[in-house]
C-alpha cells in the first residue's frame, strides 16, 4: 500500500498525468479547472518539464499538436468555453494520428453559462464537436481518485491508437477532496514512436518523417488516396468501440435501473442505497466510457429489468444514448438539470429527488 | 504502396540538395512564387547544414504541400496555427530543433495573426517565412489583410477601398514587439533579388540557432491566376504595385533582447 493523500480532483488528475510519465502541458486559465493550469505551472518548472500558457485554447491545443508530434506524453485542461476552441484542430489530430490527453471539466453552457458544475457538454464530446466525423474515446471518472486512474489509462490508450482521449470531469469532481493512493498503473507494452518528428539526424534510419492534418490528400503518409485514409480510420474507431468500460452497483435483481455518469453516478449510487432500505429493487448503471458507450450491456439488462432512469446534470444528452442501448425494450425516463434542489448555477441534483423518482418508478412497475 | 515508394531523391541539377521530388510535390500554377520561396527554403537549411536539426511546418493554402518535398522533418497544421505548433515543437524537444513555418499572409495575418504575435512576443526561438501575394490564392483570390488599395479581388469586386481597411505591414509591426530579434521583407521577382532575399531568410534562421529571439521574414509572391495577370506581368506589378507599398529591406536585426 502506497500512502493515502487528500487532495482535490483537479489535482489528481495531475498526479495521474505525472504518474503516466507526461510533462509536458499546454493550458489556458478557466473556471473551473484552474488549479490544474496553477499546478503544472508550479510544479513541471520544479521537474525539468514543459509548461506554456498560451494565448487561447486553440493555442493550447495547436501546441497539444505539435508536441504530441515529437512523440511525448501531452496534455491540456479546459472548460466548456475553451472545450469548443478546441475542436478544430482536435479532428486535425484524429486526421495526423496524433495521440494526446484534454481534460474537460465541464462547466454549465451554453455560452458563459455558469462558472458551476454541470454535465452540458456530454453530445459535443461523444459525438466529435470538430468537423469531418472523428471519434475519441471518452473517460468519466465519478471520483477523485479515478480521476488520477483514468487519466493514466487516457495516455495508454491515446497511444494505443495514436488518438486524441477525453477525460470528462466536471466542477465537482474537479473541486471535491478526497483520499487518494497514487500509483503508476502498468497497462502493457505499447509500439515505439517511430513516427515522431524532430529531426532526421536522431533517429536510427537518418530518414526523415512527414506528419499531416492532410493524411488522404497529400500522399505523404501511409495512405494514398482519401479513402484509403477514411477506411483506416473506420477500422480504428471499431477497434477503439472494443474499449467498453462501465460499472453496474446492485444490478443483479433491479427492475428500475438508474444510469448516471460522473459526479450524478455518485449522487445516483447514494439514492440507490436508499431505495434499497425500502425494499426497492433498483441498480446503477455506469458508463465509464461514455464513447464507446456500453450500448450492448445496457441492452442485456433491458432484457430482465422494467424501466429505465437517466439521471444527469443537463436538459437531456446522455438519455439519448441510452434510449439507443435499449432499443425500446424498455421505457426511458429522464431526471434532469431542472429538477436541482436550487434555481441557482450552485443548485444540484441531490440523492432525495433522485430516491423521489426511484419511488414513482417503482409503484408504476408494481402496478 | 508506401511513402518511401513514391519519393525520388535524385538530385537534378538547378535544384537544392534536399529536395525530394514527390507525386504530392508543389502542385502550383505557372509562374506562382511559392516554389521558388520553398527551394531557398531548402538551400537555406541546406547551407547552414541544419538538415538533421529542422522540423519544416507548413501553414493552409498554397504552399501547405512543400512539406512532402523537403528532405527534413515536416508537418502540416491547422490555417493559421504554425506558430503555435512550431513553439511546441521546439520547447518540448528543449530547444533543440531548428523550427521553420512557410505560410501565406491570409495564414499568418488574417486567422493566424493572434498565434503570430502571441509567438512573438514570448520570443520564441522560432522562424516564420511568409509568402506575401496580397490575396488568398488558394480559395480563388479573395482579400487578404495584405491586399494593396485598389486592387481587385473577388471580395473586392470593386477595387479594396477604406471601407476594407489598409494593407498591414507585418515586419514593420512584429519589429515594434521587444521578443523579435530579426525582421525583414525581401522579394524574388528579380536574380537580384532573389539573392537578397536568400541573405535575408538566412541570417533570420542564423538568428534563431544563435536563440536571440523570434525572426520573420515576409517574401513578395507572385499569384498570376488570381492576379488575372501573365507570370511576366506579375513581376511588373510586384515593382510598380507591391514594392511601393510594401519596402524591401531590414526592419530589425539585434544581437540580443535587452
Ligand atoms: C479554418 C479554415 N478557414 C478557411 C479555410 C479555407 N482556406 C484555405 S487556404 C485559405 C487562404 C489562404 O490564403 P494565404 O494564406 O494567403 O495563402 P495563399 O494560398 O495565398 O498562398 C483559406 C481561407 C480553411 N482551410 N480553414
Ligand atoms: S493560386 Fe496563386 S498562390 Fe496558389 S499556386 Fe496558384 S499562383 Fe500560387
Ligand atoms: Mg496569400
Amino acid at each position: 500500500m502506497g500512502e493515502r493523500i487528500l487532495i482535490q480532483g483537479n489535482e489528481a488528475v495531475c498526479l495521474g498525468a505525472i504518474a503516466a510519465g507526461c510533462l509536458t502541458f499546454f493550458g489556458y486559465p478557466i473556471t473551473p479547472q484552474n488549479e490544474i493550469t496553477e499546478w503544472f505551472a508550479r510544479e513541471l518548472i520544479q521537474r525539468e518539464g514543459v509548461f506554456i500558457q498560451p494565448h487561447s485554447e486553440s493555442g493550447s491545443i495547436n501546441m497539444l499538436y505539435g508536441g504530441a508530434a515529437t512523440g511525448m506524453r501531452v496534455m491540456t485542461s479546459t472548460s466548456s468555453p475553451g472545450w469548443a476552441l478546441m475542436q478544430e484542430t482536435m479532428s486535425h489530430m484524429a486526421n495526423a494520428e496524433l495521440p494526446c490527453v484534454i481534460v474537460l471539466v465541464q462547466r454549465g453552457g451554453p455560452g458563459q453559462g455558469t462558472t458551476q458544475h454541470a454535465q452540458t457538454d456530454y453530445l459535443s464530446a461523444t459525438r466529435g464537436g470538430g468537423q469531418g466525423g472523428y471519434k475519441c474515446i471518452i473517460l468519466a471518472p465519478a471520483s477523485v481518485p479515478e480521476n488520477c486512474d483514468l487519466v493514466q489509462m487516457a495516455f495508454y490508450l491515446a497511444d494505443k491508437y495514436r488518438n486524441p482521449v477525453v477525460v470528462l470531469t466536471d466542477a465537482i469532481i474537479g473541486q471535491m477532496a478526497e483520499p487518494v493512493e497514487i500509483k503508476p498503473i502498468d497497462f502493457g507494452l505499447l509500439p515505439p514512436k517511430d513516427w515522431a518528428i524532430g529531426g532526421k539526424g536522431y533517429r536510427p534510419d537518418h530518414q526523415r518523417r512527414v506528419i499531416g492534418c492532410t493524411q488522404g490528400q497529400v500522399p505523404t503518409g501511409e495512405y494514398t488516396n482519401y479513402l484509403s485514409l477514411m477506411r483506416a480510420l473506420d477500422a480504428k474507431n471499431r477497434q477503439m468501440e472494443t474499449e467498453v468500460r462501465f460499472e453496474t452497483y446492485m444490478m443483479d435483481d433491479a427492475e428500475v435501473v438508474v444510469v448516471a455518469y460522473g459526479h450524478v453516478a455518485r449522487v445516483s449510487k447514494e439514492a440507490v442505497n436508499y431505495a434499497r432500505q425500502e425494499g426497492i429493487k433498483v441498480g446503477l448503471f455506469r458508463p465509464i466510457t461514455v464513447w464507446p458507450f456500453p450500448y450492448q450491456a445496457l441492452r442485456a439488462t433491458a432484457e430482465s429489468c422494467a424501466v429505465f432512469l437517466a439521471v444527469e446534470d443537463s436538459l437531456g444528452q446522455m438519455v439519448d444514448d441510452v434510449r439507443l442501448g435499449v432499443e425500446g425494450r424498455a421505457p426511458v425516463h429522464f431526471l434532469g438539470m431542472l429538477d436541482r434542489h436550487d434555481p441557482t448555477g450552485a443548485g444540484m441534483l441531490l440523492p432525495g429527488r433522485v430516491l423521489e423518482e426511484i419511488r414513482k418508478l417503482s409503484a408504476e412497475v408494481k402496478v | 504502396m508506401s511513402r518511401q515508394d513514391v519519393e525520388d531523391r535524385t538530385w537534378v541539377s538547378g535544384t537544392p540538395r534536399l529536395w525530394v521530388r514527390h507525386p504530392a510535390g508543389c502542385r502550383q500554377c505557372p509562374g506562382c512564387h511559392h516554389p521558388i520561396i520553398e527551394r531557398l527554403i531548402a538551400d537555406v537549411v541546406g547551407d547552414l547544414g541544419v538538415e538533421d536539426d529542422t522540423v519544416f511546418i507548413t501553414g493552409v493554402g498554397c504552399s501547405t504541400r512543400a512539406f512532402a518535398v523537403m528532405d527534413f522533418d515536416g508537418i502540416s497544421t491547422a490555417h493559421g496555427r504554425a506558430p503555435d505548433v512550431g513553439t511546441a515543437i521546439k520547447r518540448t524537444l528543449h530547444g533543440r530543433p531548428v523550427v521553420i513555418t512557410i505560410q501565406g499572409d491570409g495564414d499568418c495575418i488574417a486567422i493566424g495573426a493572434g498565434s503570430l504575435l502571441a509567438a512573438v512576443g514570448r520570443a520564441e526561438r522560432i522562424t516564420v517565412f511568409m509568402a506575401n501575394n496580397g490575396n488568398f490564392g488558394t480559395t480563388g483570390g479573395q482579400m487578404a489583410p495584405t491586399t494593396l488599395t485598389g486592387q481587385v479581388t473577388t471580395t473586392t469586386p470593386g477595387g479594396r477601398d477604406n471601407s476594407t481597411g489598409f494593407p498591414m505591414h507585418v515586419p514593420e509591426l512584429l519589429a515594434t514587439l521587444k521578443g523579435c530579434a530579426y525582421s525583414a521583407r525581401g522579394s524574388v521577382h528579380t536574380a537580384a533579388n532573389y539573392q537578397r532575399t536568400k541573405k535575408l531568410m538566412k541570417t533570420a534562421v542564423q538568428k534563431q540557432i544563435d536563440d536571440t529571439g523570434f525572426s520573420f521574414v515576409e517574401i513578395l509572391s507572385a499569384c498570376p491566376p488570381d492576379w488575372r495577370l501573365t507570370p511576366v506581368e506579375s513581376l511588373k506589378w510586384i515593382e510598380e504595385h507591391m514594392i511601393p507599398e510594401f519596402p524591401l529591406g531590414e526592419f530589425k536585426n539585434i544581437e540580443s533582447i535587452q
